[in-house]
């Protein structure tokens, strides 16, 4: 089985790309062939997938496994090096379980101007960049992989996108490139502290920072904030992000908030806070202030939107905001919380966005006022929205619940070297911000579900309930939200060892 | 007979004259040939030329390894010799892919056009091998003059012609402005060779073989500013730095335009390995003089180049001026030379090796899919781009591919290009020109994306497909392909580059 350790995670990570090239191949008149093919490759990258879950040490999750270290750019040491732990594990299989989905539900769903062909090829690719980077360990292959998913997701947005599809894609490109410039000035600026050079994260944390000045280390941490805090989004940058959601096709919208949004969240975690433990400390503080912003902004905003895509987006943000606010604690609970918040609002908002994207099928509109009375209409649809929006609001029971919850316990008791106080203000902050995430959603539900059918739509033939192929594509997201709600040892069993280490790395 | 006495000779190796002869009799026969081919087939020359040049490339891939000094040390083969006179090949070979439709439809002269384009790329292969001055000035000057007459070679359109103006009068009071500063250089050294003349400016003792006892200087003595000062004046404006850049945008727009993409490659690349050569050979241990020069004019070249190039609607002057930017990236590893660290010298080299390996590439791709698209149903100004990917999706993508590799973005290894560059960069510890490179970056994405957006985001005006005829496309999916492969593994370059030593 040695064979398989020192694979699965390359093929997880490689197949999808295989498979776009395939599709290169197959003429564009053969659809159905298309369509095979890319749900053959994204369903063999699953198993692949599923395969590292099996073989996965789960005794010894705050290591990490599974490793492959190759020569890749001798010249600057730059190597193949990916591995995975139980902070990346969940994640992982996130973006592969999110992309398969979406594969199935673009059977029937290929959005306007068609070309099926490209369509699956970017999924596919998109696919690559997002497993790529929970699994890569070289902080080069980190950034290429980080960087592989901004023109797919360009080309997403733009051709298959909503009416002002160009300016939304043109600013996601943007706004991700101008951070992830500055994330590399500081990846660079660690390789050239390091010595022996090295991009290898592991190495680099074994290193330390070898008696590096503070403003040093402080820029660094800036730089690495740039990119990072741009892909959340954290608040003020996240303004390309409703952008981007609102005009993106369905299956794009659910890829960003899924699993693209994580990225950002993601590379916190694993280089920001382990390689630059004392300036994660300084910035902390700013991050948790920034987060509860984000949350409380992200919550009002919503209020304030008339389409429901461009609502569920905003709620994105208030959510990546509790993630941020469980990691600014540096504590073992806040840090388990953000995890399990991430897998969370992937499964969560992934499965909102898929609602949306369904209903405006049906509806030919996202305006929540001119909707109404869907569980009357069609009540199995309905029924999944009220229970995605309950579960998105944070009910105890359901996967929303936790990460939240955990996020404001950790600020309770903070590391030992923040200040207590300030972080209780941000728990109360946050706090309130629940208050108001259930207060939209559930205002939301009141208007969209709720009441009389409108006359136009009232014996629309359009207007039909969950059709079987768009519950192959979510059963396996509401069981899940279901089952990490109940027993949420399930994530939190894998991120707890993977989270010690780290904490034992902040000191 | 008397070519065997030759052979014998000390001091000539022919072996290592190899790539430059066979250019060279290439040229000839394309020539000589010209004169018997009947007027259908005078196309024949451009097989011929691609022969010759694919001769070049054997003699230089029988050299990898050597590493030998002839001609009283005035022509070196070294890696980073035989890594240029490669990729002046290759840059031949991609041209002339380009210009075979282009010329034999046109009825242009097409024996001429290809001589001239031989004897171009021979500057360009004899100018990687340069350790001499007055051989490094040879070389500029046969990368110029040829390049002048087939700018000129539309010979009915004014455009064409006031572009060979143009280009021919900044050509000569570039030469001129360099050649006084050679002078000067010769009058502080007392010799033309570089390695003389690096001994002779750092005060290493009387040099062996200087003709006539000359004044002493000290390393920062003014004289000595004021000749690197003029060599560089007159190499800027070869690479159309700015502020030396105004002939180039008219005359890539009015040259032919498989010429205006050898222009921006070779020329310019021709320019940049005798400046890399001069800099890093004769000039490294007074680089205190140069150095802030060759910052500031690193920082105005992007950034001057990327503003305009924003306003650019002309797709041959959006490549024109964003060739303008690129060339900033290279000019920042010269900005980071500094005798005391060989170490951070040794990166920045690497670094721009790499650079203007993988720029001649995407550079000479976008151009191609300009012209592909130009010649049959299409045009040159941007705006008639839309839509492009409904008519033809294949030159959609490639040139998408292309003008994504020059934004730098991945999959393609423009990224790599510009990682290296920050990697020397912030290795030597300029930051501030690492932030303005990345400030740049984003600003090229701009302009690179407006044209990608038109291509497959907005609707096309005709619907009617685009031809692409097939020699071009096989060379642009050869150039996509070395692009994808060179990302997927950067050695593939790198390596080279590891031991290309200066």
């Amino acid at each position: 089985m040695e064979w398989v350790d020192g694979w699965a995670l390359s093929l997880a990570t490689f197949l999808p790309i295989a498979g776009a090239m395939v599709l290169i191949f197959v003429p564009p008149a053969q659809e159905k062939v298309i369509k095979s093919v890319a749900t053959l490759f994204a369903f063999l990258a699953l198993v692949a997938g599923i395969v590292v879950l099996a073989r996965f040490d789960f005794g010894a999750a705050g290591t990490l496994q599974m490793q492959v270290d190759a020569s890749w750019i001798s010249q600057i040491n730059a190597r193949y090096h990916i591995g995975i732990d139980g902070i990346s594990l969940p994640l992982l299989e996130l973006s592969l379980l999110v992309s398969f989905l979406c594969v199935i539900y673009s059977w029937w769903h290929i959005p306007s101007p068609g070309n099926p062909k490209a369509f699956f090829a970017l999924i596919l690719l998109l696919e690559t960049g997002m497993t790529g980077t929970f699994a890569a360990l070289d902080l080069i292959l980190f950034f290429i992989f980080f960087e592989l998913v901004l023109v797919p997701m360009y080309f997403m947005i733009g051709i298959w996108g909503g009416p002002r599809r160009e300016y939304a894609a043109v600013k996601f490109f943007l706004y991700t490139l101008f951070g992830s410039i500055f994330m590399l000035l500081g990846f660079l600026a660690l390789y050239f502290n390091s010595g022996p050079h090295t991009f290898d994260m592991l190495a680099l944390r074994e290193q330390g920072l070898g008696g590096a000045s503070d403003l040093f280390q402080n820029l660094v941490f800036l730089g690495l904030f740039l990119g990072f805090a741009i892909k959340v989004p954290m608040w003020p940058f996240h303004t390309w992000l409703p952008d981007a959601h609102t005009e993106a096709p369905t299956v794009g919208s659910v890829l960003l908030a899924a699993v693209m949004l994580k990225l950002g969240t993601y590379g916190f975690v694993r280089i920001a806070l382990p390689i630059l433990p004392d300036a994660a400390v300084t910035f902390a503080p700013a991050i948790g202030v920034l987060a509860v912003i984000a949350i409380i902004y992200g919550s009002l905003c919503c209020f304030a939107q008339t389409d429901l895509k461009r609502m569920i987006a905003f709620s994105s943000v208030g959510h990546m905001g509790f993630v941020m606010l469980g990691i600014a604690t540096l504590t073992d609970i806040g840090i388990n919380g953000a995890v399990f918040g991430m897998v969370a609002h992937g499964l969560i908002t992934g499965m909102l966005f898929f609602l949306a994207g369904s209903m405006h099928e049906r509806y030919h509109t996202r305006e929540i006022a001119a909707l109404g009375g869907m569980l009357k209409q069609i009540p199995r649809f309905g029924s999944l929205l009220t229970f995605t929006a309950i579960a998105s609001l944070g009910l105890p029971g359901l996967a929303g619940f936790w990460g939240e919850m955990l996020a404001l316990l950790g600020s309770y008791q903070p590391h030992p070297e923040l200040s207590a106080t300030l972080f209780r203000f941000l728990m109360v902050g946050g706090g309130i911000g629940t208050v108001l995430t259930a207060g939209y959603f559930l205002w939301m539900l009141q208007r969209v579900n709720l009441g009389h059918v409108p006359e136009k739509f009232a014996g629309s033939a359009g207007v039909v309930d969950v059709v079987p192929l768009e519950w192959y594509a979510w059963v396996p997201l509401l069981m899940l939200i279901l089952a990490a709600g109940v027993f949420p040892r399930m994530v939190l069993g894998v991120t707890d060892g993977a989270v010690q280490a780290l904490i034992g790395a902040i000191g | 007979m008397e070519l065997a006495q030759l052979a014998v000779q000390p001091g000539v190796d022919l072996h290592a004259l190899a790539p430059d002869i066979v250019l060279a009799l290439a040229a000839c026969v394309v020539l000589v040939a010209d004169l018997f081919l009947p007027r259908e087939s005078k196309w024949i020359a451009m097989p011929l030329s691609a022969a010759g040049l694919l001769g070049t490339l054997a003699a230089v891939v029988s050299l990898i390894g050597e590493r030998r000094l002839t001609l009283d040390g005035s022509f070196e083969i070294d890696t980073f010799a035989l890594v240029f006179k490669g990729l002046f090949c290759v840059i031949g070979l991609i041209v002339l892919a380009m210009s075979l439709s282009y010329f034999r439809d046109g009825r242009y002269y097409q024996g001429e056009y290809y001589f001239l384009m031989l004897c171009s790329l021979l500057g360009g292969v004899v100018m990687a091998s340069a350790r001499d001055l007055i051989t490094l000035f040879i070389a500029i000057e046969l990368i110029s003059i040829p390049a002048i007459i087939m700018t000129a070679l539309r010979k009915a359109d004014v455009k064409s012609n006031e572009s060979a103006l143009k280009f021919f009068l900044f050509s000569v009071l570039s030469s001129a402005v360099m050649l006084f500063g050679m002078s000067l250089v010769y009058g502080i050294a007392g010799s033309t060779n570089l390695a003389d003349i690096r001994a002779a400016l750092s005060g290493g003792g009387p040099s062996s073989v200087r003709l006539v006892q000359l004044l002493e200087v000290a390393p920062d003595d003014p004289i000595v500013v004021l000749a690197v000062f003029f060599v560089v004046v007159g190499f800027a404006f070869k690479i159309s730095a700015v502020p030396f850049h105004f002939w180039a945008p008219d005359t890539y727009e009015g040259a032919p335009s498989p010429v205006a993409a050898f222009l921006s490659t070779a020329s310019k690349i021709g320019g940049f390995v005798g400046l890399l050569v001069l800099m890093f050979k004769a000039f490294p241990d007074v680089a205190d003089n140069w150095r802030p020069a060759f910052a500031v004019l690193a920082t105005l070249t992007m950034t001057v180049g990327n503003l305009i190039a924003l306003r650019q609607r002309h797709i041959i002057r959006l490549l024109a001026y964003s060739g303008i930017a690129q060339s900033g990236y290279v000019l920042v590893t010269l900005a980071l030379i500094d005798p005391d660290r060989p170490g951070a010298n040794a990166q920045a080299l690497r670094s721009a090796i790499i650079y203007l390996a993988i720029y001649a590439v995407m550079d000479l791709g976008a151009f191609a899919a300009a012209v592909s698209f130009a010649r049959k149903g299409g045009s040159y100004f941007i705006s008639d781009y839309s839509g492009l990917w409904r008519r033809s999706p294949v030159l959609a993508t490639l040139m998408a591919g292309f003008l994504l590799s020059l934004a730098g973005t991945p999959p393609m290894a423009g990224a790599w290009a510009k990682l290296f560059v920050f990697l020397a960069t912030i290795n030597s510890g300029v930051i501030w020109l690492a932030v303005v490179m990345g400030i740049n970056a984003v600003i090229a994405a701009w302009y690179y994306l407006a044209v990608v957006k038109r291509m497959f985001l907005d609707a096309p005006e005709v619907e009617e497909p685009i031809e692409v005829p097939y020699i071009l496309r096989a060379a642009m999916s050869v150039a996509a392909l070395a692009l994808l492969a060179a990302f997927i593994y950067p050695p593939i370059i790198t390596s080279l580059a590891e031991r290309s030593i200066l």
